[in-house]
């Protein structure tokens, strides 16, 4: 683990938290991509750091605006996509079932 | 004179009295497209055999006779963010290249339905993520009214294609303003439909608490038509409100007279041009000539939306684009040595620099010891900025400002910079951290260019917003204003 339980906010963004971020997010970013990204990363963390002046005492979170929760439907079968249908945009797929390169 | 310069009701009447037909709207729609488009940019792609296979059955339900719907016969295209059964739908990203949905968007089918004919796809920003359409990974569109300058984002090529007069509407989506800055800067009306009010079925998914897709034509009204076919509850998409859409054709003849109309005090600050300013102006004399109470506003948390909105996007970008892996859709890495590696590959060739920057962006405010200090904080002030909406629609009917701080800015002009381009959506983005309902309408010129005036409703008020953006467009009398090179 590099870096991520740290307390410290947007001054804790290194090189290092960038190759892990992007190890996270799988964007495979190679060492020229990374040292692009880091002072395009700190500016926005340092221009979205404005919420700590922010008072919030006692404000609850706001996950979302529709106010719908656990909205259901009968549980009900109905037709959905062919096999051939759901794999038509698949790379690559073999006897119905989506082919991946081996998990190592 | 293009059949394309007149608005939907006038159409209408053309194609009921068999002046023209809905074959030859489509056909005149498609030959625009290819004449005018080269340099403007606003099409990924044409669909002229689905566009005259759907004018063909609107021909024939015109020629039936039983009253078909306001929308039949009439040139629409889509964000290519919509998915569209069978036609390549990319998000302007190379991720995606080459995917055919294997089903349409709600919207889509419901304007399908409705009889409109799909002349093509829409260039946008890359996955909707943009302010000026530089981020689609296929082309930049230019604003129609000045090729140096940006057509506005992420809905840029659906907005210049209405300008343009390459579609009589289009569908766009606004996540923080992406519907109504592109219209801005391109002189066209956009709507921002409050969260819910329209079904986000088979739309690629931005940022699922704020993404709404809105309609963009010329007229208040041509808006209207396109809102009420697509607007209303969707079994398919659980977000959607219950509330009926009602009957919003009405709002456009109210008028505004005895509405109190609040004019946002911090909307009117730091970096609004000159220009800018002096038209919005004249839309609150027109407003106060129709009889509508101005009055000044405070939306004290709006010097935090912008901070809030770049985390929670970015934290719902991260989350969403995790599908984009290359395994069941887009061109992938299927001969990479390992899964890992396959998924690596393919999102780093696929993945544009602002796609890249904000779902790092949004890995690291949703990770464990920045999730508190970040995502968390950030939800809460978006609770002050909902508060602040609904603590003025106490006083006020609607909202009024201008929609963004200046008109179209020049190509290349931001790209270097994020942070300025974030700035682009700073009076627009609040109203998606709301939910609340919005609209950006034409009202004047500065410098050659248009500005748009925002006009802000509560939560499912789209009567509201249609109602006074059809008085600021009445007074302002420029929709039929063409730009030069494309009035042929």
């Amino acid at each position: 683990m590099v870096g991520v339980d740290r307390e410290d906010s947007a001054g804790g963004l290194d090189l290092a938290l960038v190759a892990h971020l992007s190890r996270l997010a799988r964007l495979g970013l190679t060492d020229a991509e990374m040292a692009a990204i880091l002072p395009q990363l700190q500016a926005i963390l340092a221009a979205v750091d404005r919420l700590q002046e922010a008072d919030v005492s006692g404000v609850d979170a706001t996950a979302q605006v529709g106010g719908l929760y656990d909205v259901m439907r009968d549980d009900q079968v109905e037709p959905g996509l062919s096999a051939d249908e759901a794999l038509a945009n698949a790379p690559s797929h073999e006897a119905g079932l989506l082919r991946v390169p081996a998990i190592q | 004179m293009s059949l394309l310069d007149l608005s939907i009701s006038e159409l209408g009447r053309g194609l009921r009295a068999r002046e023209f037909s809905s074959v030859e709207l489509a056909e005149e729609a498609l030959a625009r497209v290819e004449s005018l488009d080269g340099t403007l940019g606003a099409f990924l792609r044409t669909t002229p055999e689905l566009a005259l296979e759907q004018a063909r059955a609107a021909d024939r339900r015109l020629a039936d006779g039983a009253d078909p719907p306001a929308l039949c016969g009439i040139p629409i295209g889509h964000k290519d963010v919509l998915c569209t059964k069978g036609v390549e739908t990319t998000s302007g990203s190379r991720i995606l290249e080459g995917f055919r949905p294997p089903y349409d968007a709600t919207v889509v089918a419901r304007l399908a339905q409705d009889g409109a004919v799909v002349v093509g796809k829409m260039n946008c920003d890359e996955f909707a993520m943009g302010s000026s359409n530089e981020n689609s990974a296929f082309q930049p569109t230019v604003n129609p009214w000045n090729s140096e300058r940006v057509p506005g984002g992420s809905s840029g090529g659906s907005a210049a294609a209405v300008a343009a007069r390459l579609a009589v509407a289009t569908l766009g989506t606004d996540t923080g303003g992406s519907v109504r800055l592109p219209a801005s800067f391109c002189g066209v009306v956009g709507v921002k439909p409050s969260y819910g009010r329209v079904s986000r079925y088979g739309v690629i998914a931005f940022a699922s608490s704020l993404d709404q897709v809105g309609p963009l034509a010329k007229t208040v009204e041509d808006a209207q038509l396109v809102l009420s076919s697509i607007a209303g509850p969707d079994r398919r998409d659980s977000t959607t409100a219950a509330a009926p859409v009602g009957d919003l054709a009405r709002a456009l003849q109210e008028g505004v007279r005895g509405l109190r109309l609040g004019i946002p005090r911090e909307y009117l600050e730091a970096g609004l041009e000159d220009g800018v300013r002096g038209v919005f102006e004249s839309a609150c004399r027109w407003l106060e000539a129709e009889g509508a109470e101005l009055v000044e506003v405070s939306l004290p948390s709006t010097q935090y939306a912008l901070a809030a909105y770049y985390v929670i996007a970015p934290a719902e970008v991260s989350s969403n684009l995790a599908r984009m892996d290359g395994i069941r859709f887009g061109p992938g890495e299927p001969r990479a040595p390992s899964l890992l590696e396959a998924y690596e590959q393919a999102r780093n060739r696929g993945f544009g620099a602002e796609v890249r920057r904000r779902v790092a962006l949004g890995t690291f405010v949703l990770s464990s010891g920045y999730y508190d200090a970040y995502y968390l904080r950030a939800q809460k002030v978006r609770t002050l900025v909902a508060q602040d909406f609904s603590r003025v629609f106490e006083k006020v009917d609607a909202l009024i400002s201008p929609t963004a701080p200046t008109p179209a800015f020049k190509l290349g002009e931001r790209t270097q910079d994020p942070l300025a381009m974030y700035a682009t959506d700073a009076l627009t983005l609040p109203a998606n951290l709301a939910g609340i309902s919005g609209l950006s309408v034409p009202a004047g010129f500065t410098s050659g260019l248009p500005v748009g005036v925002q006009v802000l409703g509560p939560y499912l008020g789209e009567a509201m917003c249609l109602r006074v953006g059809a008085v600021v467009e009445r007074a302002a009398d420029v929709w039929r204003r063409v730009p030069a090179g494309f009035d042929g």
